[in-house]
């Protein structure tokens, strides 16, 4: 007979009271239901406004999906060509201005701050300006540009590049601070075992760290852009076309358009809901255009979830 | 006979006194611009042709910023020899180590003092360039730290960056193999370096460093994140790339030192008793055999006999 079964079931027994679980941990159970709670709520939240918003445009987006998508910004809701293409042209364009703008120059400074700016108080100010500069309200944005490209650089008129550049000035601290946090994630070890072979800086920003921070980067830059498209607030300042917009002749991709006054599809939304207490039909058009981009910001986003994972993969 | 500064007078003092040969007459190892020359030998040792010199370090001390972490470090370095840095946690044998090949450069306050000649030349020269001093003394980490990228890329990285792009399948395949890597991975050199075990990584980042065929190896405790038979193998590697490199290496491990090294140095602490402050210094450098078997100094004494207290 093993040790262990020779007649002493009552130590057995002792330590059998003392090792079983005895359910004791409340305050780990109770924190564990908050937190859920908290999950719960907000995906519900979540839920009922899609719900809410998908009920209120139903109409449109059952009986007239496709014409919604070509239409124009119309007095009426019961106009056959009311719909959302000069606001996606607008959206499209400031998403243009965004990401040709304030990625490159939000990217550089991120890497000047982290790689190459001398580790002193200027530095350390300039690293706080550019925090509070992200969390400035974006209406201040707003009059920024408007002062700037409405008034000084356009004689007054509203102008898309206007509402584009605003936009990238808005979200440029953004992705100035998510680069560099990516940035500074790059495990030292790398940069010493390039550094030990006889790499240059330049070598080792390049070839080790760009790589490494690429996935963080973009993921930043992505969710910014998100961000500058789902913006109503500083474009409302600068300008951009709430009521009635007369129909272009130029094709979506023509660059004469940039000077030309402009909608983007916050701004239509906003104002159909401000219209809709006089034609209830614009309720259901502003639920149809909160559906289209609420798909399209879910679009960019998942772009960015894939181009995270699919570098991440890379880099082993 | 040479005239001699004060601080080279020094110098040559203190080598008569730990037993060095010393005369000025004997063109030799040179020191700095004003044509002194020294010739140094130890007693246990053959001649210490200056030819063969490739580090001379006197008085050498870092700091970072106002805080001197190491100091009176006094060493001469042969090549084709294994010396191995050796004291307790905090002495600053890897800050030592870091200044040979100005990897401390990237520590934006630290600064040395003192001499440090590499093959004659101040590395700590103005006109010196740390990314050509890094070319020829390499470093392998004490973690082991593959590039995420593929095992050919990651030797052929200092290659690469040095410029150099033909004939690299033969400079991976060569460093592989000198660093006892090639036939474990010689079918899959596209796969990610990430894959590897940790001694296999770390074989690969000496590899790596070789495949610049640098003249000197910094290793800082290259073995303490392995397990016992990856160090055993890289232990063997040390000993058959010895002819080809001099290699300098801080282990924690006074085994491994008295196994694999020509010469060792003990460091020890000193703590300021106002500031609290711990100083690292050089105490004994020798022949490995004569420090672990009849050391001139106490601190060394009780160190090796795991009486350091």
């Amino acid at each position: 007979m093993r040790p262990s079964t020779i007649g002493n079931t009552g130590t057995a027994q002792r330590v059998e009271d003392e090792i079983f679980r005895q359910g004791r941990d409340l305050r780990g159970s109770g924190f564990r239901l908050l937190i859920f709670s908290a999950l719960a709520l907000s995906i519900l939240i979540l839920v009922v406004l899609i719900g809410q918003v998908l009920t209120d445009g139903w109409p449109v987006l059952s009986e007239r999906f496709g014409d919604f998508w070509t239409g124009t910004l119309r007095s009426r809701s019961s106009d056959d060509s009311l719909g959302i293409s000069q606001g996606l042209v607008g959206s499209f364009w400031i998403a243009v201005f965004v990401a040709v703008l304030a990625f490159p120059i939000g990217i550089a400074a991120a890497i000047y701050l982290e790689e190459y700016a001398p580790q002193n108080w200027v530095t350390k100010s300039l690293d706080i300006a550019i925090r509070n500069l992200a969390g400035v309200p974006s209406v201040v944005y707003g009059l920024l540009g408007l002062f700037l490209f409405v008034k000084l650089a356009n004689d007054g008129q509203s102008a898309l590049f206007a509402g584009g550049i605003t936009l990238a000035i808005l979200v440029l601290p953004i992705v100035v601070i998510t680069s560099a946090e990516a940035i500074r994630a790059v495990p030292s070890s790398l940069r010493e075992g390039a550094y030990g072979v006889g790499a240059t800086k330049w070598d080792v920003i390049r070839s080790q760290v760009l790589p490494f921070a690429a996935p963080g980067i973009l993921t930043g830059t992505l969710l910014s852009l998100s961000r500058a498209v789902g913006e109503a607030a500083p474009l409302i300042l600068v300008g951009a076309i709430t009521g009635r917009l007369a129909p272009r002749d130029g094709s979506f991709w023509g660059l004469e358009q940039f000077g030309d006054r402009f909608t983007a599809m916050p701004i239509i939304i906003v104002g159909w809901v401000q219209e809709s207490g006089r034609d209830e039909g614009f309720g259901s058009a502003a639920g149809a255009a909160i559906v289209v981009l609420l798909g399209l910001v879910i679009a960019m986003n998942s772009v960015a979830v894939l181009l995270r994972n699919y570098f991440e993969k890379k880099r082993g | 006979m040479v005239n001699l500064t004060p601080s080279e007078q020094t110098r040559v003092n203190e080598a008569m006194l730990k037993g060095m040969r010393v005369s000025a007459d004997e063109e030799a190892a040179e020191l700095k611009n004003d044509g002194a020359a020294i010739t140094a030998s130890e007693p246990v040792d053959a001649e210490f042709d200056p030819e063969d010199l490739v580090f001379d370090a006197s008085d050498l001390s870092v700091f970072y910023g106002d805080f001197r972490a190491v100091r009176d470090v006094n060493m001469l370095i042969k090549r084709n020899e294994i010396t191995a840095l050796i004291g307790p946690s905090g002495c600053g044998k890897s800050t030592v180590l870091r200044s040979f090949n100005r990897m401390n450069d990237l520590i934006p306050t630290a600064r040395v003092q003192g001499n440090l000649l590499y093959r004659g030349v101040d590395l700590y020269d103005p006109r010196v360039d740390p990314v050509e001093v890094r070319r020829r003394i390499g470093m392998v980490f004490q973690k082991p730290n593959p590039f995420p990228k593929s095992i050919y890329d990651n030797v052929a990285y200092g290659p690469r960056v040095a410029g150099r792009k033909k004939g690299l399948d033969d400079v991976v395949e060569s460093s592989l193999k000198k660093a006892a890597l090639w036939d474990e991975v010689k079918d899959r050199l596209q796969e990610s370096a990430i894959g590897l075990s940790g001694g296999q990584q770390q074989r690969l980042s000496i590899a790596r460093a070789i495949a610049v065929d640098p003249e000197v190896l910094l290793m800082d405790e290259p073995c303490s994140a392995l397990d016992p038979i990856a160090t055993a193998r890289i232990e063997e590697l040390m000993a058959e790339i010895k002819d080809e490199y001099t290699i300098l290496i801080v282990t924690h491990n006074m085994q491994q030192a008295a196994r694999v090294s020509d010469r060792t140095a003990f460091f020890s602490v000193e703590v300021d008793e106002t500031s609290d402050r711990r100083t690292g210094l050089l105490v004994e450098y020798t022949t490995t055999e004569k420090l672990f078997s009849n050391p001139d100094d106490d601190r060394t004494e009780n160190y090796i006999t795991g009486r350091f207290g």
